[in-house]
């Protein structure tokens, strides 16, 4: 199987300040990917590279073969790791907003997720609490029928039962053959719906393995391992 | 999400565990069916792909089996249960003998105790 992304040597500098260090990386299709670092070591900034927000200084990033453009964002469905929704939105405009820019928008889907929760379909954006606001908007995001998905720390700052949700969002609703990748510093939490992880420390990516991998040639969790790797 | 796992091994291993000892104790009776592989990973909060991998390997083990239309079944025949109980038996008797071993128990020991928890039940 081909890969749904792929970077060759991508690097990003922000002036001096390198974030991507050429980074040489590749995802199948049909897995859930943890993107693990410390603040400031280049998720976001990958993140933003794969959906075309930044352009790479050197190297290059395929989605499906093809550099970022409206090919790429037809199949990629991102969740960025801040509100995108403005205050004034009801939640019955979110879903007309998301119906008309996605053709792959399963509106009934999404209508049914925000009944379960009990978002009326009038409430406003601004109305939301900080958690609904989350989980309103990775409901949006997990409804399209993507080819890959990428969350930008979707469980910062949540509650527990809110982190259940979302994790529970995320396995009922992305189809087999789509990857998902998950950027977070949580690691504990996101864990067990994992395929594989990769650890990424000053724009240079130092692990990447599969999770079943390093629990058995560890005999540690993926967290424990982590703390080992980026102990400071 | 109410299962937890241990952290220090694969949870496709701790899966198959999982459901050989529900097979073996009859919490998963003979012929049942059983969830989607979706359904499986949303409710124990892991990966589908995790629970696919335990799955494949219980159904190569022969305890479960794939109807293509209809979903995945507990195995109705009763030999095969029946070795799997034996082999998790055997597991948590090596176990059980490993541990009384570093306590210091000779064989003879542990047999004297055996009967005379035994006496107790009865």
């Amino acid at each position: 199987m081909s890969a749904i992304l792929e970077c060759r040597g991508l690097t990003k500098n922000f002036g001096r300040v390198c974030a991507l260090d050429a980074v040489d990386l590749s995802i199948e299709p049909g897995r859930v990917v943890g993107l693990l670092g410390p603040n400031g070591s280049g998720k976001t900034t990958l993140i933003k590279l794969a959906n075309g927000l930044l352009t790479p200084s050197a190297g290059e990033l395929l989605i499906a073969g093809e550099k970022p453009g409206p090919a790429s964002k037809a199949i990629i469905s991102y969740l960025p790791d801040r509100n995108f929704l403005p205050d004034w939105m009801s939640a019955r405009q979110m879903l007309d907003f998301f119906e008309d820019f996605y053709p792959d928008f399963r509106r009934d889907k999404a209508t049914e997720m925000l009944g379960r929760l009990g978002i009326e379909e009038t409430i406003r954006f601004g109305q939301m609490s900080k958690g609904t606001k989350e989980k309103a908007q990775l409901i949006l995001v997990m409804s399209r029928e993507a080819g890959l998905y990428l969350l930008d720390e979707p469980i910062g700052g949540v509650d527990p039962a809110t982190r259940d949700f979302i994790l529970d969002t995320i396995i009922r609703n992305y189809n087999p053959s789509a990857s998902v990748v998950i950027s977070t510093h949580l690691i504990a939490d996101v864990e067990n719906v994992l395929d594989e992880v990769i650890f990424i420390n000053s724009g240079r990516i130092v692990v990447h393995s599969s999770v079943d991998e390093i629990r058995e040639a560890q005999g540690k969790s993926v967290d424990a391992y982590f703390r080992e790797v980026f102990k400071c | 999400m109410s299962q937890t796992f241990r952290s220090d091994l694969p949870i496709y291993t701790q899966l198959i565990e999982l459901w050989q000892r529900d097979i073996a104790s009859g919490t998963l009776p003979p012929g049942a069916r059983l969830p989607s592989v979706r359904d499986l990973a949303a409710e124990l909060g892991v990966n589908p792909n995790t629970v696919q991998r335990a799955l494949t390997e219980l159904e190569r083990a022969g305890l479960i089996y794939t109807q293509r239309t209809s979903g995945r079944f507990v195995t109705e025949d009763a030999a095969v249960i029946a070795r799997c109980k034996e082999a998790l038996g055997e597991g948590l008797i090596r176990d059980f003998l490993a541990a009384m071993k570093l306590l210091g128990y000779q064989k003879q020991d542990i047999l004297s105790l055996l009967r005379e928890e035994k006496e107790e039940e009865s």
